[in-house]
């Protein structure tokens, strides 16, 4: 393992399957009466997020208590970031407090790459702008291999067909997924409508071996798994789709659409979900739904995160 | 007990004379018989099968509480209830090694509390991985009583921790290597010694190797 996890490509195939292993260990923990493991004793893990998040950052905070370590929550608003404080400054007071991890989200592409420059902490990056979100991709796949294997062993994605939809332009989670799916031998197809369908998504989409679509119901009767990404209104100043009714119509996972999924088939959705526009209730509250598998395994797979960029010894490869 | 190694040592072991580069200490039979003697003193101790668990610690320490519990079955016609307990999260060298990934921890679906836990290892050694152990299972429950059970003593004591059940006393050198291997996971079963000369047998308190390897495979 590298020292920081700012993007899927900072871990190979083997990483994930260490990482993997770890975490269905960390699972069991959450089914024991002491939720607490030492292993990072005395170490100090700081939640920097200069954005809104609910189960990213409470898992991370979750997740280095229940390994005993400190676990700070620093928010941009309420910091000294609303102050005019330079994202530099930030951090660089942070760390001269002497951390041991900074998990980051930051609305700019990048911005954790650049702060693994600046300090000596290892940086775990929970979502750069449109760029990464590798934690999530990693709990994604993490609880498709839940699903697809038998007796609590994890299955394997080779060959099986994930298909995502959604906001693809604006998505960090679809980036970090497909670096990882692909990764792990899966059969990736992506899915949006043409406005939003990411500009130069072709020579990638070649390079990674996935297929892109702008045409929902062709792709979904071969799908494995479907992977709902949320509309990102926030990062939208408009014009992307005519109305939220002609979207839900054209790419939503609809009451008729999860009529035509097998029983079998998994739904997935990193939260939060708008509920009417790209998932229906019906399909975020099915049997197959793996929305609430997705937010426990998430609590796992970051304790796994946590363990091995910080348990060791400078656990630089 | 602290400062004493090992203490039942057998005085009649050879293993100090001479090192030649891997010394076979125990075959598979002498593993099987030494299991077979630690499993009826498991329930002489015991007055019998009542109450108890066992407990391996992984890997090797797994499979020895395995053949424990079939052993006892044979005796008793009691199938004890047997698990895994995990230490890597509770190793007090967790920081000088780089992260090694948990081995399953798998309560058997009694729990621990109140009842007589044996726990099972293939070699003991500083008595750190015995120190985590107790640690870990803090986390689980509260025993009754805690036993432990070992198919290798080799000495080298640096925590006051005393094995109650061994299946060998092994005398050796800290510049020596232990090795295990039982067929459940490797392909041979036997235990080796092999490295220097044993210079300074089972000398506790010297300075040097820092501790028992985790997993038994060097230990």
């Amino acid at each position: 393992m590298k020292k920081h996890l700012l993007s899927i490509d900072d871990v190979s195939a083997d990483d994930v399957a260490t990482l993997f292993e770890t975490a269905a260990e960390m699972h069991d923990v959450q089914r024991r009466q002491v939720k607490k493991l030492p292993a990072l004793r005395g170490r100090t893990v700081i939640n920097l997020f200069f954005e809104d998040s609910t189960r990213t950052r409470s898992s991370f905070e979750i997740a280095g208590k229940w390994l005993s370590a400190d676990t700070i929550n620093i928010t941009g608003k309420g910091s000294s970031a609303s102050k005019g404080e330079s994202l530099r400054d930030t951090v660089l007071t942070i760390a001269a407090m002497g951390v041991d991890a900074l998990v980051m989200r930051h609305a700019a592409s990048g911005s954790a790459l650049q702060v693994s420059q600046w300090v000596d902490a290892a940086v775990i990056n929970a979502g750069d702008g449109t760029h990464e979100h590798p934690s999530q991709a990693l709990l994604d796949a993490y609880t498709l291999q839940r699903r697809f294997g038998t007796d609590g062993r994890l299955g394997s994605l080779e060959g099986r067909h994930v298909v995502l939809v959604g906001d693809l332009t604006h998505s960090r989670v679809f980036r970090s997924n497909v670096l990882c799916l692909t990764k792990l031998g899966a059969q990736v197809s992506v899915v949006a409508p043409p406005t939003l369908m990411p500009s130069g998504v072709e020579p990638w989409s070649k390079e990674l071996g996935f297929a892109t679509s702008y045409d929902l119901d062709e792709v979904l009767p071969t799908a494995d798994a479907v992977m709902m990404l949320r509309v990102q209104r926030e990062r939208m100043s408009g014009g992307y789709f005519p109305s939220a009714r002609e979207y839900t119509v054209g790419y939503g996972l609809t009451r008729d659409r999860l009529a035509t999924l097998g029983p079998d088939v998994p739904i997935c959705h990193p939260g939060p979900m708008n509920r009417g526009l790209e998932i229906a209730a019906d399909a975020a509250d099915a049997a197959q739904s793996l929305v609430l598998d997705q937010v426990s395994a998430g609590l796992a797979v970051r304790m796994s995160i946590l363990y091995h960029l910080l348990a060791g010894e400078g656990s630089t490869s | 007990m602290c400062a004493q190694p090992a203490p039942d040592q057998a005085p009649d072991d050879p293993s100090a004379a001479a090192a030649p580069p891997h010394r076979v200490v125990l075959d598979a039979r002498d593993i099987t018989r030494a299991l077979t003697r630690i499993s009826h003193e498991i329930l002489e101790r015991n007055k019998g099968a009542g109450d108890l668990v066992l407990l391996g610690i992984p890997s090797r320490g797994v499979p020895l509480a395995r053949r424990i519990a079939a052993r006892i079955k044979e005796v008793e016609g009691v199938d004890v209830p047997t698990g895994s307990l995990d230490v890597t999260m509770y190793r007090d060298d967790l920081r000088k090694h780089p992260a090694r990934g948990p081995q399953p921890t798998a309560v058997p679906p009694g729990g621990i509390d109140d009842k007589t836990v044996v726990l099972v290892d293939d070699v003991l050694y500083s008595g750190r991985t015995v120190r985590a152990a107790l640690d870990a299972m803090n986390d689980i429950g509260r025993p009754a009583v805690v036993r432990l059970a070992v198919l290798v003593d080799r000495g080298h004591r640096e925590l006051p921790i005393r094995a109650d059940h061994v299946g060998k006393n092994l005398p050796s050198a800290r510049t020596e290597r232990v090795m295990v291997r039982l067929a459940d996971l490797d392909d041979v079963e036997g235990v080796w010694i092999a490295g220097s000369a044993p210079d300074t047998p089972d000398t506790p308190g010297a300075a040097g190797a820092s501790g028992e390897a985790g997993t038994g495979a060097t230990a």
